[in-house]
């Protein structure tokens, strides 16, 4: 008998128990009629060879475990991002609920999105009608001070015309006349989950700039940041504030996530915490520059920002000493704001840490996947340390993305032997490590299924991350998040250093 | 509420009718025949509520799509075939290893059940259409992975939308391979919701596996298929231990841990045993019609239902059989009587509202009850009219029903009934546990498991233990706060 009331074993260890095992084997034995093992183990063998590596590369339509999401659900990201606004999705509802666990599954958080559930009668004659009834029972129900449309590609195949069909509904009242409903195309056989940020944030700032009424830019002194898809944002919103207060300077972050996906549990539950104040966003033209943190998450939405007269910059995510650094002085820099010694003193800890650890990070190997943003920042961050970047892959990396993840590596001694992958997914990343094995793999979750297959330890720092609890939570931007970075990546370093010794068992590291 | 813990139907009723108020018109009466409290005179009716229909536009409802039907719950799991989600690459991300069906097997190599393999459709795929790419897709991928004994196509929305002939390459490339290449219609924008996905999944494994493999089998007289168990947590392994325990002999598992062989010799069986009835009675209904196989519903949650469905299982066969299952079910009772008196003392009077897919809704109630606790409120999200049915014989009356329920009505029917227990998903845990009520995820089982079988009850019983006795919930107030 394996259970008992005493110590009740669960899945982890239950499927262990001799019971089972013998299930296991009779049933694989009598009735699975799988490959024999030798079968299997051979093949096995012959993924890890450079022989397979070439047949892995040279496929052209199979896309096999891509580290990538689609356009909507970067669109619900942005939308999430402010003041009382409900995601809203035209076309099939299927697409919202997993848009919504898939947040919530990273987060741990709700995630209120609403679809207007398009189905088949919707498919011949458009969805004009469910756009007319949707508004109105969102706007009823949910009581939001707006509502942010982004579409399904199903929607986007029958070609629905959301500009005509947001204003035929308020024509038919189904939200008042002046109801704040930006909108924007996301269909998902374009780009990524980053494009379709890109699209929302532009649809949202165009709808306050231009549609909503027509502004006319008065530049000031505030500056306008925009984060971008990010799964560390709610730590990382937090401390690019804390940023902007340590140096006086006024600033706006559009579509910011860092209080809607980190509400407090005392017994009430708020559909709607935080985020960008829709007259923040109005106010927003009137800033002297817009900062986008991740630019391959925000060109669009920029080049739209430039047509308002602004000056723009673009970061690749600030992580890491240089890339902290950049951002810090361009803030200063457009803003006559001196950097003030409490952040220099971060930095110098943040270096004190780095000479203190540099010994165990030199020459180790990495391959890091992920967003084209967090890819950049983290390969450089890697080569500050003394690491060597082996592999950068990123599935939703584009031949401009290529050229600058090239011209970075190539910047340093420490790049030298790396190596580019745009548009690759995780089982040629597989193949990269079997034939070019590094000693670290870092990422999102996904990546544990290399783990497992290669035995290569995965660290965990970027979305989504489901398997480990509250990451999220912590920041790794700037001065302070690399330093927290640095620690996760040592972590595991050390207990790779300890596992791997016997007479070395140090006390002392 | 009432002291002793029933459902007050007065107060159900009185809620629905303010859930009610707060919608348009025109919602309300939508949204009304599917609210509903469970009566007397409602035995084997339909609890008073309509199902299966067109979710209403921007409620948020919380159903899935005819994509997650087929490829999440029916095809997904069968283990030694390539799944292919048909389209853009979203669908099958968001859905990549998201249902825990647990299997044995090498992933990449003879298993690809944790695997996210698409056609990432892109603009000239919509625009030219995906056949020809899929076709040399199927080949790229039985190079990769020449262990694979079949392949399915899982059709994203686009693919209906563009006038693609997947049936067509399937044909070809079951020719071409001499291996089963299964085309699936599960769009997303079909039916109302996951629940016609399953029915197109189960035409499929009609059409394009029964229809095409004529697998030899010698069949036993205590040969039955295990049918609708997901293996969720390993969910179907102790349920098939208590079949071989009784003398049946179980000579397909659908779909969990599945193999193909396992779909294909299924017409060979003396009797299938459907778990969820929701999501594979058609291909039940099929098997009866045209190989003469009956099929038998069962419940292998919690000790009532699992002694119940082993003596109507093996009421089916002979005397041996018969006299096995009363020796399984005396073999268990020990480990029975020990979790209910270490749970039921801490369970005992505790309410729970349940809103799941289209079985646990009814089919985990008298888990529950077994450890003493209440059902006061249930719903499905997929449910058909004879789910509800079903669902009289399990529920008390005046239990609040709620069919395809939205976020706002699930939230009010919480916070004004404040149950002790919620089990629904992931989408509706943080809100529910936000306002200080337990929650337990009852799709995945919360990364926890198995919940089937006498060994699945243990494991049950102490989730629902430290859901509910956790010490976190008196923290919720700051204690400078006046109470």
């Amino acid at each position: 008998m394996p259970q008992s009331a005493d110590k009740v074993k669960d899945h982890i260890s239950l499927f262990k128990e001799p019971e089972y095992l013998e299930l296991f084997a009779a049933k694989k034995a009598q009735f699975e009629c799988r490959p024999t093992d030798e079968a299997v183990a051979a093949q096995a063998e012959y993924t890890k060879t450079w022989e397979y590596r070439e047949k892995n590369f040279s496929r052209e339509i199979a896309t096999i475990n891509p580290a990538k999401a689609c356009q909507p659900l970067g669109a619900v990201f942005a939308a999430a991002g402010f003041e009382g606004s409900l995601p809203y999705v035209h076309g099939s509802q299927g697409c919202v609920a997993y848009f919504r666990s898939h947040l919530a599954r990273h987060y741990k958080e709700a995630v209120p999105i609403v679809a207007d559930s398009m189905t088949e009668d919707a498919a011949v004659f458009g969805g004009l009608n469910n756009i007319v009834e949707g508004l109105a029972n969102a706007y009823k129900l949910y009581s939001p001070k707006m509502i942010v449309v982004s579409t399904t590609c199903m929607a986007e195949v029958i070609g629905d015309d959301l500009s005509a069909f947001i204003a035929t509904a308020k024509e038919k009242e189904s939200v008042p006349l002046d109801f704040p409903v930006p909108f924007a195309h996301t269909p998902s056989f374009v780009g990524s989950h980053t494009t379709g940020y890109d699209n929302q944030m532009k649809g949202i700032l165009n709808y306050f700039w231009d549609r909503e009424a027509q502004l006319t830019a008065k530049p000031g002194t505030k500056i306008n940041i925009i984060p971008g898809f990010d799964g560390y944002s709610v730590a990382n919103n937090r401390e690019i504030k804390r940023y902007m207060a340590e140096m006086g300077v006024e600033a706006t972050l559009l579509g910011d996530v860092s209080d809607v996906f980190d509400t407090p549990s005392d017994g009430e539950y708020r559909m709607y915490d935080g985020g960008t104040t829709l007259d923040d966003a109005r106010d927003a033209i009137n800033a002297k520059a817009t900062i986008a943190l991740q630019e391959f998450c925000s060109q669009k939405t920029l080049e739209y920002v430039e047509t308002k007269g602004q000056q723009t910059a673009s970061f690749n995510y600030p992580m890491g000493i240089g890339a902290t650094d950049a951002f810090l002085m361009k803030v200063s820099e457009l803003t006559g704001k001196a950097i003030p010694a409490s952040i220099e003193k971060e930095r110098g800890r943040l270096v004190d840490a780095i000479t203190d650890s540099q010994a165990w990070l030199h020459g180790k190997k990495f391959a890091v996947f992920g967003d084209p943003d967090f890819c950049l920042s983290m390969a450089a961050f890697l080569m500050e340390m003394g690491a060597e970047p082996t592999h950068v892959l990123c599935t939703n990396g584009g031949k401009e993305w290529e050229e600058k993840a090239k011209a970075l590596l190539a910047s340093s001694p420490f790049g030298a032997n790396g190596q580019v992958w745009a548009g690759k997914d995780l089982w040629h990343l597989r193949s990269l490590l079997f034939t070019e094995p590094t000693d670290f793999i870092i990422g999102s979750s996904y990546g544990k299924y290399l783990e497992k297959d290669t035995g290569i330890p995965l660290i965990r720092l970027t979305f989504p991350i489901f398997d480990r609890h509250h990451h999220h939570r912590f920041a790794s931007f700037g001065y302070q998040g690399a330093l927290r970075v640095l620690v996760e990546i040592l972590d595991r370093v050390f207990e790779a250093a300890d596992a791997a010794s016997d007479i070395s068992y140090d006390l002392t590291r | 509420m009432s002291l002793d813990n029933a459902p007050d139907a007065a107060f159900n009723e009185a809620l629905i009718k303010e859930v009610l108020a707060q919608y348009p018109e025109k919602a309300a009466k939508r949204r009304g025949r599917h609210l509903n409290v469970k009566k007397t005179d409602d035995a084997g009716s339909s609890c008073g509520v309509k199902s299966n229909i067109k979710s209403v536009p921007g409620v948020m409802t919380i159903r899935g799509c005819a994509y997650a039907g087929s490829k999440g719950v029916v095809w997904g799991p069968v283990k030694d075939m390539l799944h292919i989600s048909h389209g853009p690459v979203g669908c099958g991300h968001y859905s990549w290893s998201q249902r825990r069906n647990y299997f044995n097997g090498t992933v990449g190599i003879d298993s690809f059940v944790t695997m996210q393999i698409t056609s990432d459709f892109q603009e000239r795929d919509i625009v030219f259409g995906g056949d020809k790419n899929l076709e040399k897709m199927i080949d790229e991928l039985n190079d990769l992975f020449p262990l694979n004994k079949g392949i399915s196509i899982q059709s994203e929305c686009p693919i209906g939308l563009i006038g693609d002939d997947i049936e067509a390459v399937a044909k070809k490339k079951n020719k071409d391979l001499g291996k089963p290449v299964v085309p699936v219609r599960c769009e997303g924008f079909r039916g109302v919701s996951q629940s016609l996905g399953h029915h197109i999944a189960n035409d499929a494994i009609r059409d394009w596996v029964f229809e095409k493999t004529k697998p030899e089998w010698e069949t036993g007289p205590y040969d039955v298929n295990l049918i609708a168990d997901y293996n969720i947590g390993g969910d179907a392994w102790p349920s098939r231990r208590l079949l071989e325990e009784m003398g049946l002999r179980v000579v397909g598992m659908w779909s969990g841990d599945a193999t193909l062989a396992e779909m294909e010799r299924a017409p060979k069986a003396k009797l299938n045993l459907i778990h969820c009835y929701r999501s594979m009675n058609y291909i039940c209904r099929h098997m009866e019609e045209k190989y003469n196989i009956p099929w038998v519903e069962y419940n292998f949650f919690g000790p009532s239902q699992i002694a119940k469905s082993l003596r109507k299982i093996a009421s089916q066969f002979d005397e041996t059989i018969q006299a096995n299952a009363e020796k399984v079910i005396e073999k268990y009772q020990a480990l029975v009587e020990s979790v209910l008196a270490k749970y039921k003392p801490r369970l005992e009077g505790k309410k729970v509202m349940l809103y799941v897919g289209g079985l646990r809704p009814r089919h985990v109630a008298n888990a529950y009850d077994d450890l003493g606790m209440t059902i006061v409120g249930t719903g499905y999200e997929f449910a058909h009219n004879d789910d509800y049915q079903r669902t009289t014989d399990y529920v008390k009356d005046g239990t609040l029903i709620y069919d395809d329920v939205s976020g706002y009505e699930l939230e009010k029917f919480i916070e004004k009934i404040r149950p002790d227990l919620v089990g629904s998903g992931i989408k509706e845990k943080y809100a529910t546990q936000k306002m200080g009520v337990p929650f337990r995820q009852m799709h995945s089982w919360d990364y926890s498991g198995p919940y089937h079988g006498y060994d699945g009850f243990a494991i049950f019983a102490r989730d629902m233990d430290m859901a509910i006795n956790s010490p976190i919930w008196s923290k919720f107030k700051a204690p400078w706060k006046a109470a």
